[in-house]
């Protein structure tokens, strides 16, 4: 189980009124390389890799879900506001015939999550590769959004969730190096 | 902190390129690709300044600065 802090784990404040970048977060919300995929890769994870790393995966993916909030809280910011005709201006036409303003896990594009983003291959050092590669796929995807807006208050909040991507991808490489561990180990039979 | 982190290369331009080139390129190699397994003991940042950062290790931390021209450039 889970318990609940009602608050975002780093403030999230948008400077100013821009739809057209909340359709550019929802990669984060709903794509590939997104919060969604990162929270439930990991936890789905967890249950099937040695003991020594559970514990990474279950606070690394409770933590995507933390940032999968403030990404829905940027895309709500931008958007609860936008008039249909701000939203068509800003690209989001598409988005609002089928959803009006809510939030909808999909990406940039408008392709919905699918469950093929994450993968569960059961063996631990496969899995943590997977990890790592996904971190540093999601570091590369915020450095993309930070490039794509000039609002220094979302820039700052996605330069903080950039920073733990990186913090992430070494602690899953920390992991791989637990798991590697016991070949000094001397065995007697 | 973000010089050493920054690597740059050269693509190649052709003379029959449609845009103006891009002469360099760049992309960021993070910290944590030199770390195998984290020291113990490392300098930290204050608590306040960690909170922010979004790590409390200097070693770890990786700015990154917009490719986007101040405006007007």
């Amino acid at each position: 189980m889970w318990v609940y802090e009602k608050k975002l784990q780093y403030p999230v404040k948008v400077g100013k009124c821009d739809p057209r970048m909340a359709r550019y977060l929802i990669e984060q919300y709903g794509g590939a390389d997104g919060e969604l995929s990162a929270a439930l890769r990991y936890l789905n994870q967890r249950y099937t890799i040695p003991g020594k790393v559970i514990g990474l995966l279950n606070d690394i993916g409770t933590e995507e879900f933390a940032h999968l909030e403030m990404i829905a809280t940027m895309v709500y910011k931008l958007t609860k506001d936008a008039t249909p005709e701000m939203m068509e201006a800003a690209g989001l036409a598409p988005h609002y015939v089928n959803h009006d303003n809510a939030l909808y896990y999909e990406n940039a594009g408008g392709v919905p999550w699918t469950a093929t983003y994450i993968a569960a291959k059961g063996d631990p050092i496969a899995d943590l590769y997977e990890d790592i590669a996904a971190e540093e796929k999601a570091r590369a995807t915020y450095q993309w959004l930070i490039d794509m807006t000039d609002d220094v208050d979302i820039q700052d909040s996605l330069k903080f969730l950039r920073q733990r991507e990186i913090i992430h991808s070494l602690r899953f490489r920390e992991a791989v190096e637990i798991l590697k561990a016991d070949r000094e180990q001397k065995k007697m039979y | 902190m973000l010089d050493n982190q920054l690597r740059e290369w050269r693509p190649y331009v052709s003379p029959l390129d449609p845009c103006p080139p891009i002469l360099i390129k760049t992309y960021v190699v993070p910290p944590n690709q030199y770390i195998h397994y984290q020291p113990m003991n490392l300098p930290q940042f204050t608590l306040d300044e960690a909170i922010r950062k979004g790590t409390l290790w200097p070693a770890l931390y990786s700015p990154y600065m917009s490719r986007r021209k101040a405006k007007g450039g």
